[in-house]
């Protein structure tokens, strides 16, 4: 930093009075002093980073402002600018998740910061853990969660991983290691170490803990063969990891390695272990036992899947046209290993449906065979899963986001992981007089926008002079004949082909169902929804309405009002009438999920086209202003990343000036009067889709 | 001019030979034959890969038909089905397609993918689809009976994703179905054994592969890999390549382009092998 010279540094005065801004009045004048003191002799550039950062951390939480303009110059020590910026980041990711004390905590250790960003071999569980849950699905076929945890274990549906693995000398090492780790945890599922109550066999010993970490290591070498046998590929990777055997393990690797080993060998040999003193060696790969937590997860669902099973046996049966005889029973066959079981009755072969395929896999990981209460047919009607009833309409707190979604901040210019929780709601059904009577007041206006849209569909055409068609172009052959017959070369074009001119298009109409619509603005919407639905369906394009609101980021509602596959017939005339005016417009969550939504569709263009009436806005201080505006911004700029092209419709009389910086990416029409939307609405659908 | 009198190509349709490799699964091969003999067209469901076609190419074998195949598309028109006027000098002449060859040589006609064809192509099998079967030549004017050896077989896979590619019930229903699926695993090991030419050993951890990787459908990837693909890999292995490298080529590379799916198919590759 020597091309900067002390003459553009700040002076600890300079610095006190921006400090002062930037921290708020949260700080007293004796500190903020001594902090300008301590950034003096800082060069320009550092002490306008640490200004920025701290500024920027302000608005999220004061406290951690202060901080990080406490620790800078001795974080500048240790940190160049990137990694500076990387650890502030780091800590306000840690706030989002966890909290001001642990982002506190997290800014404190510079050192461990510095470490573990120098350290190469370290590898981080977030960077694997999409790679080791969809190879362990592979694997397992049924779904295992990964989750960072202290140690490494399972309760055999998640599988719990250290955060960070550091153990081998190198990232390749790390990451092979994870990949062992996650195996042997599942093995532990799938090669039945829960078939026997654990609980029992360890709290018989005094030391339950030397217990559980023999009983752990023997399970690992019975595991890693039955692995071998099946994965040898994997086995010789996990052999590489641990190096050879410890010497207290090599004398029962041939009992344990045969293919007839179970878990009551390793019970029986853990008995010989405790008898002597010898500690249990440590393996870098195994992961510890909770057999408590086990037990209860699998019982849980064995009964789950039992019962799945039974309910479909069940249903095929009852389908009309089956009459086997009553006493016939169900036989399963099992496939000699991970393979799908197959099903008999009467010695012919059923199909039954995915699900109960899925189950019946399942309880064979776990229990080695279905169990004979599986395949006893549940009565119609009897089956009442506990885990799957439908949600109320309307927003329940207990019940967990179907989605969470980046938001864009732009004081840290960097997205907030996760931080709004998105709840996916059907809107019940209002008075569908609401559509009729509008239908009928605006019957011309409708009869007129239809007109118009005829004239966009999409229509066969027959294209003449081809090389190759289904039909001779007779035209063209009259006119060959005469260029022969004239001594000049006929055109080998002389046939017609039926072209299809598809309209490829999905669009999405996103509702502002905020509370400032309240009164005519919804009336508005309301009708311009009408009169779209009646105009879309003429031309037969793929659309959706959906509305949205919310309340804070852990709540971003979205309400189904028609979805793509859906019919515009009275249930979607009944939600139309029931769009309402709820709560606050954080608008940026909303354009992200329903951008998902629309890149799912097969059409070759889409179109999102967003009805609001005002700025983004939400419960707070946070989202109102700049932040929602760049927030909304930034969420148009992914949609078009996306291939999604949007349009945002705003009914603001005032048509203020962050429109054009917000709207920047899409294109938007200002209405300054309601009255104008459903034929301005049709319109523009119109002009975007031809 | 009556439709013999004017000017035809048809095409010449043999039957096969050689025996083609098939293994019987279940109880298919008489459901067919039985079909067969009572002139009733049959419907094959099941996932890319897994012998359909092979299967009517052994039928056609052991009924000693001649077989027309018709992989269907989405520009399939009733002209590609049915056949079309060329320009021969001054005059016309007229092309069967292969679905009237089929009918006039009393052969087994076999539709591909069915659902890939335009909907207004797949009405032009209705007649021949029930107690009628006759093929109407719109623009020759002519309606071809079929004789009792004539067979209509069409096959589609129901795992496709979009719900436009639905086949129509008024279609569906005019067909006798069997359901076809990956072999069980001992099964399938034989018969990557013997078509891809490799150990039994080998074709068992083939098959194991396979397995790990119909796990993942539709967790990113929208089907595992395919009895054809193992039987690729075998090859593959048979012709001298270590087995990592011929199912990362034949299996990881071919069933998905997103890296991340790739490496964890690499890694089940690596895992097996």
């Amino acid at each position: 930093m020597s091309s900067s010279g002390p003459s553009s540094r700040l002076s600890a005065a300079q610095l006190e009075q921006r400090l002062d801004d930037a921290l708020l009045a949260s700080s007293s004048h004796r500190s903020v002093a001594k902090l300008a003191r301590d950034l003096e002799y800082l060069p320009r550039e550092r002490q306008d980073l640490v200004l920025h950062w701290a500024e920027v951390c302000t608005q999220t939480n004061a406290a951690i402002g202060d901080l990080v303009a406490s620790l800078a110059p001795r974080a500048l020590v240790l940190l160049d600018a990137a990694a500076f910026e990387a650890w502030v980041l780091a800590a306000l990711d840690r706030y989002d998740r966890h909290g001001a004390r642990a982002a506190m905590e997290s800014l404190r250790d510079v050192a461990g910061f510095r470490a573990a960003r120098d350290d190469t071999r370290d590898v981080a569980l977030a960077t694997v853990e999409g790679r080791l849950g969809r190879f362990v699905r592979g694997l397992s076929g049924r779904t295992l969660r990964i989750r960072a945890g202290a140690a490494a274990w399972t309760d055999t549906e998640t599988i719990h991983l250290p955060a960070r693995l550091g153990v081998l000398s190198d990232a390749g090492a790390n990451r092979a290691l994870y990949r062992a780790m996650t195996a042997l945890l599942w093995a532990q599922a799938r090669f039945g170490t829960f078939n026997a109550d654990l609980e029992a066999a360890v709290d018989a010993w005094p030391q339950r803990e030397r217990a559980l970490a023999w009983l752990a290591a023997l399970e690992t070498v019975r595991l890693e063969a039955c692995i071998a046998r099946e994965l040898p590929g994997l086995a010789r990777e996990m052999a590489g990891l641990r190096g050879p055997w410890p010497s207290e393990l090599t004398s029962v690797v041939d009992r344990l390695g045969a293919p007839s080993a179970s878990v009551a060998d390793s019970l029986a040999l853990l008995s010989e272990y405790m008898a002597g003193e010898a500690h249990p060696p440590v393996l870098v790969h195994a992961g510890t036992l909770d057999p408590a937590a086990a037990r209860r997860v699998r019982a849980q669902r064995i009964g789950r899947e039992t019962e799945v099973l039974r309910h479909a046996l069940g249903a095929w049966k009852a389908a009309p046209g089956r009459r086997p005889a009553e006493s016939s029973s169900w036989e399963a066959t099992l496939a000699d290993d991970a393979g799908p079981a197959e099903f008999r009755i009467e010695g012919k072969l059923v199909a039954l449906p995915e699900e109960a395929r899925a189950a019946a896999q399942s309880l064979v990981q776990d229990l080695g065979e279905i169990p004979p209460e599986a395949l006893a047919p549940a009565g119609p009607g009897a089956w009442k899963p506990t885990d799957r009833q439908g949600e109320g309409a309307h927003y329940v707190a207990t019940r967990p986001p179907d989605h969470y979604y980046d938001e864009w901040d732009f004081h840290r210019n960097a997205h907030r992981r996760g931080w709004c929780h998105l709840y996916e709601n059907d809107l019940p059904a209002g008075d569908a007089g609401f559509v009729r009577e509008v239908s009928q007041r605006h019957a011309a206006l409708i009869r007129r926008i239809r007109r118009r849209f005829e004239a966009l569909r999409g229509e066969d055409r027959v294209l003449g002079r081809q090389l190759d068609g289904e039909e001779l172009d007779v035209d063209a052959a009259v006119e060959a004949v005469c260029d022969r017959a004239a001594g000049s070369e006929p055109s080998s074009r002389l046939f017609a082909r039926r072209v299809r001119c598809e309209r490829s298009l999905a669009a999405l109409f996103m509702v502002d169902m905020s509370g400032s619509t309240q009164g005519w603005v919804n009336d508005a919407e309301r009708e311009a929804l009408v009169m779209l639905c009646e105009a879309i369906e003429t031309l037969g394009d793929a659309y959706a309405i959906y509305g949205f609101s919310g309340w804070t980021r852990t709540r971003c509602d979205i309400y189904r009002i028609k979805g793509f596959g859906e019919r515009y017939g009275d249930a979607v005339r009944g939600r139309i009438s029931a769009i309402a005016a709820k709560d606050y417009t954080r608008m940026g969550v909303a354009i992200r999920h329903l951008t998902r939504l629309l890149v799912a569709q097969p059409a070759r263009h889409r179109l999102l086209v967003s009805l609001s009436d005002g700025r983004p806005d939400d419960f707070g201080d946070e989202y109102r202003g700049q932040y929602g505006v760049e927030d909304t911004r930034r969420a148009l700029l992914e949609a078009r990343a996306q291939g999604v092209r949007s349009y945002c419709v705003t009914i603001d009389r005032h048509g203020a000036d962050y429109l054009r910086h917000m709207y920047g990416p899409a294109r938007y029409t200002v209405l300054d009067d309601v009255r104008k939307l459903p034929l301005k609405l049709a319109d523009i659908y119109r002009r975007m889709s031809s | 001019m009556s439709p013999t009198e004017l000017r035809t190509i048809t095409p010449t349709l043999e039957t096969q030979a050689d025996e083609p490799y098939y293994q019987q699964v279940a109880d298919e091969v008489a459901l067919f034959e039985a079909a067969a003999a009572r002139r009733l067209p049959v419907l094959l469901k099941g996932p890319t890969g897994c012998g359909k076609t092979r299967f009517v190419e052994y039928m056609a074998w052991r009924l000693q038909r001649p077989l027309v195949t018709v992989a269907c598309h989405d520009d399939l028109t009733t002209a590609d089905l049915v056949g079309r006027y060329l320009i021969a000098g001054e005059g016309t002449i007229w092309v069967d397609g292969p679905l009237t060859a089929a009918v006039r040589a009393g052969a087994i006609c076999y539709l591909d993918e069915i659902v890939e064809a335009r909907k207004d192509t797949t009405v032009v099998i209705h007649p021949l689809a029930d107690s009628r079967r006759v093929l109407c030549v719109e623009k020759r004017g002519e309606l071809v009976r079929a004789p009792e050896s004539f067979m209509l077989v069409i096959s589609y896979n129901p795992g496709y994703q979009s719900v436009l590619k639905e086949i129509k019930p008024s279609t569906r229903q005019r067909f006798v179905a069997l359901d076809f699926d990956y072999p069980e695993a001992a099964l399938e090991a034989r018969i990557v054994a013997i078509e891809g030419g490799v150990e039994a050993s080998v074709a068992q951890r083939l098959v194991k592969l396979g397995q790990l990787t119909r796990n993942l459908k539709g967790e990113g990837l929208d089907e595992g890999a395919s009895t054809r693909l193992l039987v690729h890999a075998a090859q593959l292995i048979g012709a001298g390549m270590a087995p990592r490298t011929a199912c990362t080529a034949a299996v990881a590379r071919a069933l998905s382009d997103d890296p991340e799916m790739t490496d964890t198919l690499d890694e089940l590759v690596r895992a097996v092998f």
